[in-house]
């Protein structure tokens, strides 16, 4: 281990015996004399299945995000791979056409969906509560619903490769009129449309739930003296982020509720011949869809200013302007929507309007990589695993930023939309700069999260040999989109000059698809035999690292922290020389009446009382069945069944809100004696 | 570690737990306004695309003042409105603990969204059977009858919730008291009384058209007595099980339940304000 850079060690505390997720004995009703039928009867197990089913812990609901995520993200990575096999070589027969658009389509809304998105939303779940100081979400059960519904849009997205009709095939961006019943629905024995519709549309709503909570936990539950601009940078990005996603999924629900009446009832919004206007579509995706790719790269922004300065050793540099620039940008984000549109033929006045836009929307970007920079100017650089990431999120997320300023120019737009230059773009900004970025961010909260660091000969070599797989991969199709390879086309002809690049790309993608496969083998080697960390590995700077134990205890914290200024463990650390006293003291106990809410509550030791925890529900998961067995009734137009599912639905949606909040007490200091 | 069972005291020592927030606005209530300010982009969005075509409608449109009829739907949004202040008064009424005024203020807001619902169902059947728009058969019907049907659906589930949080007002304090099949009862009745009272409506606005007000208040009483007199017979059935008997967990410190549903209730009125200007009341501008 590299440890010439690290200051002098910290006195620590004996080690408190790891708490782990020990029974959950006592919740209040279980020992009132309510008669309370079966299905009121919350579980209590602290470990097993059931615990998993029912749990409401933000941390392990941030385990469940981030698993699920991580599974996604091989899916869609084979996908990839299969893909750049039928473009390795020109007139290739690998893939028929239709497995071809099935694929792409495929691939991206699993990347986007249920790859990114929720491994951001594990780390807002795990990493985002304790950052604040809080005992965990405001909305503990809704937490639980929004990973239940997570699951459940992701199956309906998937079911398609199991059933005659195939999986979605129309793109991510589903433009209409080709997802229009007359071009994807043979009279409603192709369900592949609808299938995406609805599995969108739950994920929708999933984000948008799980938004709405982190959005109520980082207004309301910060810990005493963390003001806003005290907020740890990742924690400010989880907020820009959570208000884009219930700002912009509407736009995108409503384009998904017009299409779904024009297949299933014959509406006409995006029929020409009835006088449905189709370009209407492309501005309600992209006013979600601009935004939505913001929403993708904020969270990766707050990660990368968490670990560059904690890897510098040096405070961020010029902090309140790397959260106004963030802001800056969620807000440019949704101004920006038609710069997708330049070749619609808007007109000259929108086009001006909405290049000069994307152009402005460079600025706040390029603020945040200066910053970036004067962080690590004159740091005291420790290259461990997440720096390296870090970096290389840094200098290939500016790669990606430069095209994207190359096509708000609508002339030069023109020549690169839906050629393999705009591929070659998000990419470098989704993997050069999102993946990156959470593969930066596994790394770093790994002993966090499992108490164990990651090996750091395999996770150097995983870096390198990503990094370079995916500049082999990527790079080329710069020149490919220049010289006019069209994307989403399943055949291209060997004279064209493409032949070489295209190669070179392909084996490019397995070089990549190596390499993360050599990071997950990191991984789960170092989860089973990998160092034990107590805590606090990178003498870091943020409160979740001043968490009693690794991983953290389900209360989070005995104490709750006082903050005094920004960055506030590490300069608890310096200035005193030893742990802050929330991290040491424990709780005083005395008596307290049963919750009536379901939040944990920040300040219950300030009375003096033990920790109010929630209880685990079984309906956020019964309710979120309910809307996956109406979502694929939905999608098969079986609007019976989808009428069960809404029963469902409402039944698990009723038990819920008269099963009441729950909950019972910890005493933490009674198993420090 | 260990756990330890905790003191029970009433539920009411523990009142306003949520205000400990660091902002000073309670949980449910900054949930509810995010919550709103999502929904404002959804009927944004819906919204706009009406007016998009309106703006441009195709050749052969139906006139919009030829299909609507005015007076009723100015008379269903005067009730919605109404709703919203027997809403408030029930949010009143809980914040100073009078579990009775907030019972039948609840009751009287859902009997105000039955009626608007009623209203709307009688509309749609309408427009379809005599006045031949249709979701399938033009671009204007396609939009109407998605943002309005929308904004029903809003009112629908506001209905459900508030009928829920009726029943919820019966739990009884003591936990050892049984309540369930007092409360499945309960929705039971309500839902005889949704359905007899939707024919009722129905029924009488059907009765207006044909011989005027006058006219329909004689013809009612012999059409539809039945649906009327069963409506009469569920809200009393609702009343006499809605007799006090002994304290009831939900008080006070749940107003702030109330409340933000009563903040939803309120936005999904403006908005039907705005569509009520925006979708009718613009197509009487000359
Ligand atoms: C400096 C900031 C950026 C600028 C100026 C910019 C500009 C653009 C423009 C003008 C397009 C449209 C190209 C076309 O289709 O012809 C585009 C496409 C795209 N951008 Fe960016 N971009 C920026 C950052 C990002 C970021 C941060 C992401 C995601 C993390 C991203 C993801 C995408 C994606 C996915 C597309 C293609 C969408 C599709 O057609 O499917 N961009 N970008
Ligand atoms: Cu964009």
């Amino acid at each position: 281990m590299d440890t010439t850079a690290t200051p002098a060690p910290l006195p620590r505390p004996a080690a408190p015996p790891s708490p782990g997720y020990s029974p959950r004995a006592h919740p209040d009703y279980a020992r009132t004399a309510e008669r309370r039928p079966w299905f009121f009867t919350r579980p209590t197990a602290g470990t097993g299945l059931v615990s998993w089913l029912t749990t409401v812990d933000h941390k392990r609901i941030g385990i469940l995000y981030g698993i699920s995520a991580l599974f996604f993200f091989l899916v869609g990575g084979v996908e990839a791979l299969l893909i750049r096999i039928q473009l390795a070589v020109p007139n290739n027969t690998f893939l028929t056409h239709a497995a071809y658009n099935e694929l792409f389509t495929m691939h991206a809304t699993t990347m986007i969906f249920l790859a990114v998105m929720p491994l951001s939303t594990a780390a807002f779940n795990y990493i985002m509560p304790l950052q604040i100081g809080a005992r965990d979400v405001a909305f503990p059960r809704l937490n639980g619903f929004a990973f239940w519904l997570f699951l459940a849009g992701a199956i309906v997205l998937n079911v398609g490769w199991f059933v005659r009709s195939g999986a979605p095939d129309v793109g991510w961006f589903g433009y209409a009129p080709l997802t229009s019943a007359a071009y994807s629905n043979q009279f409603r024995t192709d369900i592949s449309t609808d299938l995406w519709i609805v599995g969108l549309q739950i994920l929708g709503a999933s984000s948008v739930i799980g938004s709405l909570n982190f959005i109520v936990t980082i207004i309301n539950l910060r810990a005493p003296g963390m003001t806003m601009m005290r907020l740890p940078v990742f924690t400010w990005m989880t907020l820009i982020t959570a208000f884009l996603i219930i700002l912009s999924f509407p736009a995108i629900t409503i384009a998904l509720v017009e299409l779904m009446m024009d297949r299933g009832f014959g509406a006409n919004f995006f029929e020409v011949s009835n006088g449905g206007l189709p370009i209407l579509w492309q501005h309600l995706f992209w006013i979600f869809g601009h935004p939505e790719v913001y929403i993708l790269i904020l969270p990766a922004m707050g990660i990368i200013s968490e670990i560059l300065p904690c890897f510098s050793r040096k405070p961020l540099f010029g902090y309140p302007i790397v959260v106004f620039s963030g802001a800056c940008i969620g807000l440019l984000g949704f101004g920006v929507w038609s710069h997708h549109m330049f070749t619609t033929g808007m007109g000259t006045l929108a086009t001006a309007a909405f290049s000069l836009a994307t152009m402005a929307i460079a600025v706040p970007t390029g603020v945040k990589i200066f910053n970036w920079i004067g962080t690590l100017w004159g740091g005291h650089l420790m290259m461990r695993t997440p720096m390296m990431f870090a970096l290389g999120f840094v200098w290939m997320f500016m790669i990606g930023g430069f095209s994207g300023i190359m096509h708000s120019a609508a002339p030069a737009d023109s020549q690169q939309q839906d050629s393999y230059f705009v591929v070659a773009h998000f990419h470098y900004v989704l993997i050069g700069g999102s993946i990156f970025a959470l593969l930066a961010g596994i790394h770093y909260w790994f002993p966090l999260v499992t108490g164990r660091l990651v090996d750091e000969f395999w996770g150097k070599l995983s870096f390198w040999v990503i990094f370079t797989g995916f500049n082999v991969t990527f790079f080329p199709m710069h020149f490919l989109g220049l010289n006019g390879m069209p994307r989403r086309t399943a055949v291209y002809d060997g004279n064209m000059g493409w032949n070489t690049p295209n190669f070179i790309s392909t084996v490019g993608a397995f070089v990549l698809g190596i390499g993360i496969a050599i990071y997950f083998a990191a991984l789960i080697r170092s989860y089973r035999k990998g160092p034990r960390v107590n805590r606090d590995p990178w003498d870091a700077r943020t409160l979740e690292w001043s968490v009693a134990s690794c991983p953290p205890p389900d209360y989070n914290f005995a104490v709750t922290p006082r903050v005094q200024a920004r960055d506030a463990f590490w300069h608890e650390k310096r200035n005193t020389g030893h742990l802050p006293a929330h991290a040491r003291q424990p709780a005083p106990a005395a008596e307290h009446a049963p919750g009536q809410t379901q939040t944990a509550h920040a300040s219950h030791d300030v009375h003096g009382h033990g920790i109010h925890m929630p209880s685990q529900s079984w309906f956020p998961i019964v309710t979120a069945l309910g809307i996956l067995i109406g979502g694929l009734f939905m999608a098969n137009h079986n609007y019976i069944g989808a009428i069960g599912g809404a029963l469902l639905l409402f039944a698990g949606a009723t038990l819920w809100a008269f099963e009441g909040p729950g909950g019972y007490h910890v005493f933490p200091e009674e198993s420090n004696k | 570690m260990s756990l330890a069972p905790a003191a029970h005291t009433p539920p009411a020592a523990v009142a306003h737990h949520d205000d400990a927030a660091a902002s000073g606005i309670p949980n449910k209530k900054l949930f509810m306004w995010a919550f709103l300010a999502s929904d404002c982009m959804f009927f944004g969005a819906l919204i706009s695309t009406h007016l998009i075509y309106r703006l441009h409608p195709p050749p052969g449109s139906p006139h919009p003042r030829d299909i609507f009829s005015i007076e009723l739907t100015s008379f269903s949004t005067f009730i919605l409105l109404m709703s919203s202040l027997l809403m408030a008064i029930a949010v009143n009424s809980i914040q100073k603990d009078q579990v009775r005024a907030t019972r039948h203020n609840l009751l009287g807001t859902i009997f105000f969204g039955l009626i608007f619902l009623g209203c709307q169902v009688y509309e749609f059947r309408h427009f379809v059977h005599e006045k031949d728009l249709t979701l399938s058969n033009g671009i204007f019907g396609s939009t109407f009858y998605t943002l309005t049907g929308t904004h029903g659906c809003h009112v629908a589930i506001g209905v459900l919730w508030l009928i829920l949080m009726y029943i919820r007002s019966f739990k009884p304090a003591d936990p050892a008291r049984p309540w369930l099949a007092l409360a499945v009862a309960h929705f039971a009745i309500f839902l005889v009384a949704i359905i007899a009272g939707m024919a009722a409506v129905l029924g009488f606005v059907h009765a207006v058209e044909a011989h005027g007000l006058m006219g329909a208040l004689v013809e009612f009483f012999n059409g539809n007595m039945v649906p009327f007199l069963v409506t009469l017979l569920a809200l009393t059935g609702l009343a006499v099980f809605g007799r006090y008997t002994g304290p009831v967990d939900f008080g006070e410190p749940n107003a702030i339940d109330v409340e933000s549903m009563g903040l939803y209730w309120h936005f999904v009125d403006i908005v039907w304000i705005v569509i009520f200007t925006a979708v009718y009341l613009m197509e009487y501008v000359p």
